[in-house]
């Protein structure tokens, strides 16, 4: 009997762990998704939508100067090969991370103007977070502005995803805390005095009003993870690649809003 | 070379109020931070903005380290006369910048 | 300033409460980097003295619009607009905005002249904390015209720096 009502509790507490982990581990329905933008406020919802005022514009700016410029022992620019980004670049920002045949591997946007950089322009690459490098990033991103992100339809990248969802669900640092317990399950609710945000990257590089500048997702992302008291992943490390390809999966169909403002 | 955006109607009728905006790449820093080490981080800010209308001075700001980092400035002139705005922004470690935009008046 | 070491400021405890109404334990990283500061009443009054001299500062014709609640203090909208028909015999010399919460409370000072046509001047600024602001208009005959306002900054949780 004893023996029994063991199991019986035992069976019962399995079921509810289970159902615990269900729970959790719910990702948000696609129609209930929505960009930070929605939860701004009216003064930084003005300060994404005025090209003018948009200091992330600066930023844009100065990559469009960038993809004119020549560089490299190959003395090319940007533009000898893509033409005018307007129409050669429109939409890659939407798909990208994507499949690198060479590498065996997803890469980032960032990532692949650094390529571009090392074996088309024979300059040397730019270093991540560099000024040039979020500059350049901005203006091939703001080409797919108001487009859905639309993640590749690319097996290769399935493992890689997974992997990304993995970390996405895995308790991380002395909080031990996975990134869906705040984007997936409280979403909405206010962590302080800040709303607490679905974490769709639809607008990277985004200028953020704490950091006073113009950033990378990978920037953000390492500030999660600072924030969960983790190790950041280094920059450009497959672990963010992984993650970047999961959130842009994520956050499909939702536009892109390059250069986006968030608080 | 900082950059700077300016958004100025390239048209105007004479007489009308036009809205002038301004933006400028500029970290501004306030001079009250410090390191983590401790040492305090000198001030560097923009301190002066000055727009001219055909030379004429038409509109002047000074900038203290509460300006947000990247100044955005907005303000208004009456469209007089066809001719060249000049955008003057100059503050700490000799930092000067110029820039011009042209209206046509009708 | 001793005293500004041991205030417990609104914001400290906003930010308990906030991590508390999140249902999370997380004091850490509801500390603030820059959390205590105070109004300094009398850097604030030389700062208006320095603009007005001894002329009165009457209230009216001033008006300052900047969002009652920021989601960061690092750029909060500001607008400062004064009734004035800007012609040459009567119009709005200067435009100065004061925080009085700020370690420098001068923010920003603006000449304009009839030219202007509208008497408007926006820019975004920096603010430490929660605090009052100040705008104040001298107009070509000489008077001082001024308006008042209050942002409550709100605290986020995952700054970058901790």
């Amino acid at each position: 009997m004893k023996a029994a009502r063991g199991t019986q509790r035992l069976a019962l507490g399995v079921l509810l762990a289970a159902l615990a982990t269900l729970c959790s581990a719910a990702e948000i329905p696609l129609s209930e998704r929505r960009s930070g933008y929605a939860d701004l406020g009216r003064e930084t919802k003005a300060m994404q939508d005025d090209d003018t005022a948009n200091p992330g514009m600066l930023s844009v700016l100065e990559g469009e100067e960038l993809w004119k410029t020549k560089s490299g022992t190959e003395v090319k620019a940007c533009a000898d090969c893509h033409g005018d980004a307007r129409a050669s670049m429109k939409g890659v920002a939407a798909r990208y991370p994507a499949f690198d045949a060479s590498r065996g591997r997803p890469v980032n946007l960032e990532q692949r103007i650094n390529i571009c950089q090392a074996e088309r322009q024979q300059a040397k690459p730019s270093a991540y977070e560099s000024k040039e490098l979020l500059a350049l990033t901005a203006f091939v991103a703001m080409q797919s502005r108001g487009e859905p992100i639309a993640p590749p339809d690319d097996a290769r990248l399935t493992p890689f995803r997974e992997a990304g969802r993995q970390l996405f669900f895995r308790r991380q640092g002395q909080l031990n805390l996975g990134c869906n317990q705040c984007h997936d399950d409280n979403w909405s609710k206010r962590l302080a005095g800040n709303l607490i945000p679905q974490a769709h990257p639809t607008g990277y590089p985004i200028y953020r009003l704490e950091w006073q500048s113009i950033g990378s997702l990978q920037r953000r992302l390492r500030n999660c993870m600072t924030g969960l008291r983790a190790q950041p992943y280094e920059f450009g490390a497959p672990e963010n690649v992984d993650m970047e390809l999961y959130l842009m999966w994520r956050a499909r169909g939702l536009p892109v809003e390059t250069p986006a403002v968030r608080p | 070379m900082a950059r700077a955006l300016i958004n100025v109607p390239a048209k105007a009728k004479r007489g009308e109020v036009i809205t002038i905006k301004t933006l400028i790449s500029h970290v501004m820093e306030t001079g009250f931070r410090h390191t983590t080490m401790g040492v305090r981080i000198p001030r560097d800010i923009i301190d002066t903005f000055v727009c001219t209308y055909n030379g004429e001075e038409i509109f002047r700001a000074t900038l203290h380290s509460a300006i947000a980092a990247n100044p955005f400035i907005t303000f208004h002139t009456v469209a007089t006369e066809s001719g060249t705005l000049t955008f003057t922004w100059s503050g700490d470690s000799q930092f000067s910048q110029t820039e011009t935009a042209n209206i046509v008046v009708e | 300033m001793s005293k500004r070491e041991h205030a417990t400021t609104r914001r400290q405890v906003l930010a308990g409460a906030g991590a508390l109404a999140g249902g999370l334990s997380l004091p850490t990283l509801a500390t603030p980097a820059h959390a205590q500061v105070q109004a300094n009443p009398a850097a604030l009054a030389i700062a208006i003295q320095k603009v007005v001299g001894g002329a009165k500062i009457n209230d009216g014709k001033v008006k300052l619009e900047v969002p009652p609640l920021s989601e960061n203090g690092n750029a909060v909208a500001l607008t400062v607009t004064v009734e004035s028909p800007m012609t040459a015999k009567d119009h709005v010399k200067s435009i100065h905005v004061f925080a009085e919460k700020n370690l420098q409370p001068n923010v920003i000072s603006a000449k304009l002249g009839p030219r202007a046509g509208l008497p408007m001047v926006q820019t975004r600024i920096r603010l430490a904390d929660t605090q009052d602001l100040i705008a104040i208009a001298e107009l070509s005959d000489g008077t001082f015209w001024r308006a008042t306002g209050n942002v409550i900054i709100t605290l986020g949780a995952c700054l970058e720096d901790g």
